[in-house]
C-alpha cells in the first residue's frame, strides 16, 4: 500500500476510472482485468495479492460488484483514493444512462425502439444465465457445491424466501469445511 | 410458473413508491441483501415484493442498462428512480444502492487483514459463492418467462438465449462482439416482425 500519492497521481487515477466507466459494458466486474493492468502492472500501487484480496472482499460484502472499485481505491490511497475511483467510475456512465433513458422514453412506441428492446431482451437473459455458469466455476467440481447451487435454485423458484437466508446457509456450510 | 395474464392484473393501478424516503429505503434494503451481486435481489424486491416493475419492465430496463456503459444495476437504479421521481429519484435510488454497502465494504477492507488466514472465513466465502451462482441462475430462469410475449416468437427468443450462453460462458467471446454480432441479428429480426 503506498500512501504517498501526489495530486497528479490522484488525478491520473481519476482519469483512468472516468475512461473505464465508458467501457464497463456488461457490468463493472468486466473492467477488473484493466484495473489490474493499470494499478498493479503499470503503476505498482498495489501488489497482485492486494489486488485479488480487494476483489474477493467486495464480492463477499453486500452490495453491487462495482464496489470492488472503491476497495481498490481505498487500498491505493485511503479515503481519498476510494472517493476518486468511485466518482470516476460513476460520473460518465450515470450521466449517459439518464440521458439515454429519457431519450428512449419519448420514443417508446417507435418501431426501432421496440425492435431494439425485443431483440436485446433474450441476450440479456442469456447473459444472466452465463454469469451464473461462470460464478459456479470454483465449486463446479464439488458435489456439495452443486447441491448447494441446486437447492438455492429450487428454493428461489418455489418459495418467497429472501435470498439472504440461502447466503447464510452457504456461509455455514462453507465455514464447517464441507465445501 | 402460473402468473395472472396482464389483462387480469391491469385494473388495479400499479404500485409505486410513495416518497423519496421509501425509494431510498427499498434500494438500501435490496443492496444490503445482495451478497455476490444485487441482480437476484433486485428482481425479487422490485418485481415480486414491491411490484413497482413488471417482469417485462425489469428485463427491458436491464437490457437497456446492459448495452449502456456503466454497471448495469447502477443504470437500473437510475432508471427506476427517474421513472417515479425524475432526476431527484434517480440520484436517491443510486444513493440507496451504493451508500450503506460502500460504508460496509470499506470497513471490511480495514478489518480484512486480521481475518484473512482463518480457514472458516475462506470456507464461508466459498459456500456463499456457490449460493450466489444458484441465485443468479434462478433469476435467469425467472426472466425466461418475460420472453413469452416477445415479437421474436418464443423459439427464436430461446435460441438467442442459448447462443448467448454458449458464446459467453462456453466460448468466452468478449461481450462487445456478442452484442455487436448477435445483437444486430436479433434486433433486425425483431424489426422485421414488428409491423411498421
Amino acid at each position: 500500500m503506498s500512501d504517498g500519492l501526489t495530486n497528479a497521481d490522484l488525478l491520473s487515477l481519476f482519469g483512468h476510472f472516468l475512461m473505464l466507466s465508458l467501457l464497463a459494458i456488461g457490468g463493472a466486474i468486466s473492467t477488473a482485468p484493466d484495473v489490474h493492468r493499470y494499478v498493479v502492472t503499470e503503476r505498482g500501487w498495489l501488489t497482485d495479492a492486494e489486488f485479488t484480496t480487494s476483489i474477493a472482499l467486495a464480492q463477499a460484502a453486500p452490495g453491487p460488484n462495482l464496489l470492488f472499485v472503491a476497495v481498490v481505491g481505498w487500498n491505493v490511497a485511503g479515503p481519498m483514493g476510494a472517493a476518486v475511483t468511485m466518482f470516476g467510475i460513476m460520473l460518465p456512465s450515470t450521466t449517459l444512462a439518464l440521458w439515454a433513458t429519457r431519450w428512449r422514453n419519448q420514443r417508446r412506441e417507435a418501431r426501432g425502439v421496440r425492435a431494439f428492446s425485443a431483440g436485446m431482451a433474450p441476450i440479456t437473459v442469456g447473459l444472466v444465465l452465463a454469469t451464473a455458469w461462470l460464478l459456479a466455476e470454483p465449486t463446479r467440481e464439488q458435489p456439495v457445491g452443486w447441491a448447494l447451487m441446486l437447492l438455492t435454485v429450487v428454493v428461489m423458484l418455489k418459495t418467497r424466501l429472501s435470498p439472504i437466508w440461502m447466503i447464510a446457509v452457504g456461509a455455514v456450510v462453507g465455514a464447517m469445511g464441507w465445501i | 410458473m402460473p402468473m395472472p395474464p396482464d389483462a387480469e392484473a391491469a385494473p388495479s393501478p400499479a404500485p409505486r413508491p410513495t416518497s423519496l424516503w421509501q425509494l431510498f429505503w427499498v434500494f438500501t434494503r435490496l443492496a444490503l441483501q445482495g451478497f455476490g451481486g444485487v441482480l437476484p435481489v433486485a428482481q425479487r424486491e422490485l418485481v415480486e415484493r414491491e411490484r413497482w416493475l413488471s417482469k417485462h419492465d425489469f428485463v427491458e430496463l436491464l437490457s437497456v442498462g446492459q448495452v449502456l456503459p456503466g454497471p448495469n444495476v447502477m443504470n437500473l437504479s437510475l432508471m427506476v428512480g427517474d421513472r417515479f421521481f425524475g432526476l431527484r429519484g434517480a440520484f436517491v435510488a443510486l444513493a440507496g444502492m451504493v451508500g450503506a454497502p460502500l460504508v460496509i465494504v470499506l470497513a471490511a477492507a480495514a478489518l480484512y487483514a486480521e481475518l484473512a488466514h482463518h480457514t472458516m472465513v475462506s470456507g464461508a466465502l466459498r459456500g456463499m459463492g456457490a449460493v450466489s451462482a444458484g441465485l443468479i441462475f434462478a433469476t435467469g430462469l425467472k426472466l425466461l418467462g418475460s420472453l413469452k410475449s416477445t415479437p421474436l416468437g418464443r423459439p427464436v427468443a430461446w435460441g438467442v438465449v442459448g447462443v448467448t450462453v454458449l458464446l459467453i460462458a462456453g466460448l468466452r467471446w468478449p461481450l462487445l462482439w456478442v452484442l455487436a454480432a448477435l445483437g444486430t441479428l436479433s434486433v433486425t429480426s425483431a424489426w422485421r416482425r414488428i409491423a411498421p
